[in-house]
């Protein structure tokens, strides 16, 4: 008797042999891309484990030790190993903490947009009629204005308006509000049409019938369908909020010189290039650089398995 | 189609109005008018009698009102700074940054059209795939680290090219100052339209491949090559002109953005445009001036989006108007 009886697979396993696992092992940029993405999560992650100084503790910042070059170049001082940064830090803790800043404030933004655009999308697409044609109308125009051009004009204004020592105190809260309010669309879009396609079908009239209330049947029933593409557009959201804040901490509008998030490093050093101080400016941007790389890299990859038709520019 | 006209223009100054609503709400917030007219040496009584005299005790609406009806005229009000009407300040730096985006524009159109072509023809070359990890690689380099890298080897290390400022202008028509004149004008804009490029290109070039090789699967190209077309004339003439509809519509959206990218080329090039000129504004708290920008930034967009919906409503007989909301 019992050996007729047939346990559902786990989750687990269902994801392990699902086609997505058996694509990615095939894939050497993937794994690669995998595996480069996840040793830099760890580091930011365990960043005042690994990191030999403390960047935001004054006490090592000392105006002797600025601008030391990386070990490997003559005139440096060992215990720095990427060298010092124009303020006397050392630049390996700095990127250290830098990289935990950035991804922080990337993923945060991206999990608001995620939380916004979703809500919106799936309530546009079930109740229809002219909630759903104004808010679709928001967000092509929200979607015709650039991000970045917000961006900048919110945190400009902001910082105007408080003064630069508040905006300072807050602005890890106010790039995430900012990038995360910015490209709800992309969510609410996509939802949207999923929302539309499914609603019709039959299962969701059962469940209706079955007396299950619009929230349940919204996220329960409608929402997994339309999980590929969300997860599709989430990483490269992730990469493109981790440039918006790397752009706008450059300009001066996101996170202050005191606690330097990888864009304000490079801006930082920029003003020592001319002198030869190159490090401070190209160490932090092949971190930069080679992070959102690899998380473009899954996104592409990501896209041709699970939906290659959806990307369009 | 007149009616999809009419609303599409309808909601172009709504936008509009909103972002004049948002203009107004940041000049009666930031800085104080009064005390960048008359200082801190005037006593209570005579502020108050200048504020009644400036309207700054009205209501809100009629403030707005005025400010809109001021707006409406050209006046978004004196720069503290540059004691000049705001507009007439960024109207002189707006040919340095238009000019920028025209740069940019022509390197992106005469370099993203073939190699998105070639692409597409040959996706399994290795210069395809060279062409494609590169722009992978260029979407994630951020705009102003490629223009910190260019500086850093051509105007550094090798000194061949100047790393800011605009360099000899020659006026055109009177106003227009432009860096095409002269070779030492070109030669400053090239790094930064380059580096103002470099950020869409790649966007462009897998667009193009992407929407080519669709084209390509269709019966009408079939077709053609069974006719016995020569293959060239199948790219470039059949398929081409119909890859390029959604090119030209995702490129005049493009346009927009691109003026937000001139902020940062501006900043690490110095080059005397808009953007530079708006950051400059923040960090005196130049109200008249950012208010004014942002409002010729609104208009910009609200215009080139305007156009560009436009168009394709008109070229596209496909397109659905009640869905794009006619």
């Amino acid at each position: 008797m019992s050996s007729t009886e047939i346990t559902p697979p786990s989750r687990w396993t269902r994801i392990a042999k699902s086609g997505m696992v058996h694509s990615f092992r095939r894939n050497p940029v993937a794994v690669g891309s995998m595996l480069v993405f996840l040793c830099i999560a760890m580091a930011a992650v365990f960043a005042p484990v690994i990191a030999p100084f403390d960047p935001y503790d004054p006490i090592n910042m000392d105006i002797m030790n600025s601008e030391f070059p990386p070990v490997w170049i003559d005139g440096s001082d060992p215990q720095f190993v990427f060298g010092t940064d124009d303020q006397g830090r050392d630049l390996w803790s700095t990127i250290l903490y830098g990289t935990r800043l950035s991804l922080l404030i990337g993923l945060c933004a991206v999990a608001l947009q995620a939380f916004l655009g979703i809500s919106i999308g799936l309530i546009a697409g079930y109740i229809g009629g002219r909630t759903d044609s104004l808010l679709m109308r928001l967000a092509d125009i929200q979607l015709s204005f650039s991000t970045l051009m917000v961006a900048i004009i919110f945190l400009a204004v902001t910082q105007a308006m408080f003064g630069s020592e508040t905006f300072n105190q807050y602005a890890v809260y106010f790039l995430i509000a900012v990038i995360g309010v910015a490209e709800w669309p992309q969510y609410a879009r996509t939802v949207r049409a999923t929302v539309l396609a499914e609603k019709k079908k039959e299962y969701i009239d059962s469940a209706r019938v079955l007396g299950f209330g619009p929230v349940r049947i919204m996220v329960r029933h409608i929402l997994p369908n339309s999980l590929s593409p969300i997860f599709v557009i989430s990483t490269v959201q992730v990469a493109n909020a981790i440039i918006s804040e790397a752009s706008l901490s450059f300009l001066g509008l996101g996170m202050p010189p005191s606690q330097p998030s990888l864009g304000s490093l490079i801006s930082s050093g920029f003003d020592y290039i001319f002198s030869g101080s190159w490090w401070i400016t190209a160490i932090p941007g092949i971190v930069l650089v080679v992070l959102v790389l690899v998380i473009n890299l899954l996104g592409d990859w990501m896209r041709d398995v699970l939906n290659p038709k959806l990307y369009k520019g | 189609m007149l009616a999809y006209l009419v609303k599409r223009l309808f909601q172009a100054i709504a936008v509009m109005f909103a972002i004049s609503l948002i203009g107004f709400a940041i000049q009666g917030n930031l800085g104080d008018p009064l005390r960048e007219l008359v200082g801190q040496s005037v006593s209570e009584e005579v502020r108050q009698q200048l504020r009644d005299e400036l309207g700054l005790n009205d209501s809100f609406a009629k403030q707005y009102l005025r400010f809109l009806g001021n707006a409406l005229h050209g006046d978004l009000g004196m720069s503290y700074f540059f004691k000049e009407p705001a507009l007439d300040v960024i109207l002189k730096k707006l040919p340095a940054t238009l000019e920028l985006v025209l740069g940019a524009t022509i390197i992106i159109v005469g370099l993203s059209v073939p190699l998105g072509v070639y692409t597409a023809i040959k996706p399994n070359a290795i210069a395809s795939r060279i062409i494609m990890g590169i722009s992978i690689l260029g979407i994630s380099i951020p705009v102003f680290l490629t223009a910190i890298l260019m500086i850093f080897v051509f105007s550094v290390e090798l000194g061949w090219l100047p790393s800011y400022g605009r360099g000899d202008v020659v006026y055109v028509f009177g106003y227009w100052d432009t860096n095409f004149a002269t070779l030492d004008g070109f030669v400053h804009i090239l790094m930064p339209s380059l580096a103002l490029a470099s950020i869409m290109l790649p966007l462009f070039v897998r667009l193009i491949r992407a929407e080519m090789m669709e084209t390509l699967q269709s019966e009408y190209v079939k077709y053609a090559r069974a006719k016995g077309i020569r293959p060239y004339r199948i790219y470039f003439v059949h398929a081409l002109k119909n890859t390029l509809l959604p090119v030209i519509t995702v490129g005049g959206v493009q346009i927009g953005t691109m003026v937000a990218y001139t902020i940062l080329t501006e900043t690490v090039f110095q080059w005397p445009g808009m953007g530079f000129m708006f950051l400059e504004a923040v960090n005196r708290v130049d109200t008249p001036l950012i208010v004014a920008y942002l409002i010729v930034v609104g208009f910009i967009f609200v215009v080139t989006n305007t156009i560009v919906d436009l168009i394709y409503g008109l070229v596209n007989p496909t397109v659905n108007l009640a869905r794009m909301g006619a």
